[in-house]
């Protein structure tokens, strides 16, 4: 690691590959924003990482810096405003934040590619969904606009556009909600790519959309062994699809975990009041856990530990010192001083 | 506070069709959309129905003709067994008062030039008789007091707040009148995860506190199950299912309704590989041009020839012990991982 620092380490390589470097390996990334109102750090050290085939869901409120890494990873961040002050981001061991533009150029869609949030905004309203298709091919591969549209229509079909063929030249506005996120998936894997980042690709749609757009994702990512980076703020689809979690907080990872460790048995105690105020079937009737206070201004973060206000754990080195992210076991990190309290129930 | 006594609210065959129409200067109508199409329930005094479906099926239109903001196309409410009529002045003013709204969108619901004061204190303007302008300004900060805020903010601007505590502010606007029912139109889903529970805590909390009944109209199917005594289900403009909140989650017998719940993600990776999912294709049809008979039958894997024929009606049928509008419908376990 070439920048060390107090506040976070590179986690190890994930059992199965050890000693190996992971696909995607993000590795204590800063990103700030100059704004008029002052430097906004958005993102303050964080660390995941990704292998082959694997599902990481990255969870957090919104303005927890999820979009940002994704936005670092992908090289899409317009700096300024946005500047990297440190921080690695190693795509199979190269750190892409070394490379030059054209360089990154060549791996963003073809290697690692992003499906977007909003996918009526991504997709540009005035060409037909099957020109923005079969542009990729075009751009990238250099195919005949014929051979293009083949694979528009080969590719309209593996995301189950219904009657692909008589629809390759309608236009976004004339697909629902859900066959636009479709139609988002299919060109962010037209280059089969190894890295997928998908940014709450459902959170506008209905659950019944949802179930079908994370079914989609699952056989793709099984078709062709592809890594998915999985943000969401949503707590069922990550216990449904994910392999491990990272946890963010004001900018940093608060807490990484394989999924089957971390429900109900959290190592931090931001993820375990998350989990907490879930409504359970057993407990109506009763109030809700709430995690009380708000979340921090990136202006004006809390000093030392970012959610010692909301902590009912905290103790007097909490609003100084900024915890580290402690490593549990090989697959387990948790950025709380009291980790262990929390983890056995005793904490507080 | 258990729901009791007599319906506060009572809807009957309820119907909204919003024109559809062709040409510039000579408008035809050449259709309909059939947003609300036949939707009836009561709700009794401290009640909380929840109202459930896809995007589009009708829930923020039904909400609006109970706040009596669009006019029905047919179809009545009554509020305390008298009739909501439109067209008479006395009678919309009276029942405005008994009626209010939460809305989704804590960030444009709230005008930005107003203080919260304004913004609270807004609909004693209208009506004058529930506070006096001498006792405004305290009644305002005893519902800031109520709602968890600080009453010392009442000059402050929307801006200022946060998402959940604007959704406090439109909260409080929503009880200054004292009203008997309240709609709550996704009242949480624009909100952070951590922040969500303590709006919903707040929202039992005045339930017991004032007798409120609720129209809960959210998309997390959980959040619902956790609030509501009675869930509906609508499909395309009407509802396919009704029942207790145990009798929609536990055994729901209309087979939208058993899609949807199985579609809902749960929060906890146990047993993920063998949970039984029901996927459904597609999206829902236009409610222009809702299927015939059945309007779920184009999505349904039960559907038989009398489907396509014969519209189901909504009602108890042998082995089932809730309203259901579906011809075959069964009681069908569902077993929680939670
Ligand atoms: N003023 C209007 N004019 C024409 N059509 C309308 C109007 N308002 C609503 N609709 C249509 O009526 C149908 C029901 O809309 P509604 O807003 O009630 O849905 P909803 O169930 O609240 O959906 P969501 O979950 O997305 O909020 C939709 O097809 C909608 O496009
Ligand atoms: N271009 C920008 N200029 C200033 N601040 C930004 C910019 N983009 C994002 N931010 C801020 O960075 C923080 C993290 O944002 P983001 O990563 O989008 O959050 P989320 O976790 O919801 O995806 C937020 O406070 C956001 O306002
Ligand atoms: S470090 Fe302290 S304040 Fe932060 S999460 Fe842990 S116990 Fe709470
Ligand atoms: S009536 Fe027929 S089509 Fe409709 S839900 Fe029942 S089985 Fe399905
Ligand atoms: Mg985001
Ligand atoms: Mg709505």
């Amino acid at each position: 690691m070439k920048n060390p620092s107090v506040d976070t380490h590179l986690l190890p390589a994930d059992s199965g590959t050890i000693g190996t470097e992971p696909l995607l390996a993000v590795d204590n990334l800063h990103v700030e924003f100059t704004t008029r109102q002052g430097v906004a750090r958005a993102v303050n050290g964080v660390s995941y990482s990704l292998n082959a085939g694997e599902t990481l869901a990255v969870l957090g409120e919104s303005g927890s810096g999820k979009s940002v890494t994704a936005q670092a990873i992908m090289g899409i961040l317009d700096m300024p405003p946005a500047r990297i002050p440190k921080g690695e981001i190693r795509f199979r061991g190269t750190d892409l934040l070394q490379l030059s533009e054209a360089q990154r150029s060549q791996i963003r869609g073809q290697q690692i590619a992003m499906i977007f949030q909003d996918a009526l905004s991504a997709l540009n309203p005035v060409f037909t969904v099957g020109w923005q298709i079969a542009e990729m091919f075009r751009v990238h591969k250099g195919m005949s606009k014929k051979a293009a549209y083949a694979k528009a229509i080969e590719l309209m079909d593996r995301v189950r556009i219904p009657a692909a063929r008589q629809r390759v030249n309608d236009y976004p506005h004339q697909f629902s909600g859900g066959m636009r996120q479709r139609i988002m998936i299919a060109m962010s894997i037209a280059l089969d790519p190894e890295v997928l980042i998908a940014d709450e690709p459902t959170t506008a749609l209905d659950v019944t959309v949802q179930a079908q757009i994370m079914e989609l994702l699952a056989e793709l990512q099984r078709e062709s062994n592809m890594g998915l980076i999985l943000i969401t703020h949503d707590l069922g689809v990550v216990a449904d699809v994910a392999d491990k979690i990272a946890v963010m907080y004001g900018g940093r990872i608060v807490e990484n975990a394989p999924v089957h460790d971390i429900y109900g048995n959290a190592a931090h105690p931001y993820t375990k009041g998350l989990l907490e105020s879930i409504p359970r079937v057993d407990m109506k009737g009763q109030e809700l856990y709430a995690i009380k206070g708000l979340p921090p201004n990136l202006l004006d973060m809390p000093t030392g530990c970012a959610f010692h206000p909301r902590c009912p754990f905290r103790q007097d080195n909490c609003v100084t010192d900024v915890p580290a992210l402690h490593e549990i076991s090989g697959t387990r990190s948790s950025a709380c001083h009291y980790w262990r309290e929390v983890l056995d129930g005793t904490a507080g | 506070m258990a729901p009791q006594g007599d319906p506060i609210l009572e809807v009957r065959d309820l119907v909204k069709h919003f024109p559809l129409t062709q040409g510039i200067v000579m408008k035809r109508q050449i259709g309909a959309i059939k947003a609300v199409d036949g939707v009836s329930f009561d709700l009794r005094r401290g009640e909380t129905l929840g109202v459930v479906g896809e995007s589009g099926c009708g829930k923020s239109t039904l909400a609006k003709l109970l706040m009596a903001l669009e006019k029905p196309t047919s179809g009545s409410v009554k509020v305390n067994g008298e009739l909501v009529d439109v067209h008479k002045g006395s009678n919309l003013k009276r029942f405005r008062r008994n009626i209010q709204m939460v809305m989704q969108d804590p960030y444009t619901s709230l005008n930005p030039r107003m203080t919260v004061g304004d913004i609270i204190g807004e609909p004693y303007e209208i009506h004058t008789e529930v506070a006096p302008k001498g006792d405004r300004r305290k009644k305002v900060q005893d519902l800031l007091e109520v709602v968890g805020l600080n009453p010392d903010h009442i000059n402050r601007y929307p801006h200022q707040f946060s998402g959940g505590q604007r959704q406090r502010i439109g909260i409080a606007r929503g009880l200054a009148l004292q009203p008997e029912i309240i709609i709550c139109d996704e009242p949480v889903s624009a909100l952070d995860v951590s922040i969500q529970a303590q709006v919903i805590n707040l929202l039992e909390r005045l339930q017991s506190e004032f007798g409120l009944a609720y129209i809960f109209i959210a998309h997390d199917l959980s959040v619902v199950r956790h609030i509501s005594d009675r869930v509906a289900v609508m499909y395309l403009g009407k509802i396919v299912e009704i029942g207790k909140d145990t009798q929609i989650y536990d055994k729901p017998s209309h087979p939208y309704t058993q899609a949807l719940l199985s579609a809902v993600p749960v929060p906890n990776p146990e047993g993920r590989e063998s949970r039984e999912r029901i996927i459904l294709q597609g999206d829902p049809p236009s409610p222009a041009n809702p299927p015939s008979g059945c309007r779920f039958r184009t999505r349904c894997w039960k559907a038989q020839e009398i489907c396509a024929v014969e519209e189901p009606l909504l009602q108890i049928r042998p082995g089932t012990d809730h309203e259901s509008a579906c011809h075959f419908a069964e009681a069908h376990d569902v077993v929680h991982a939670s």
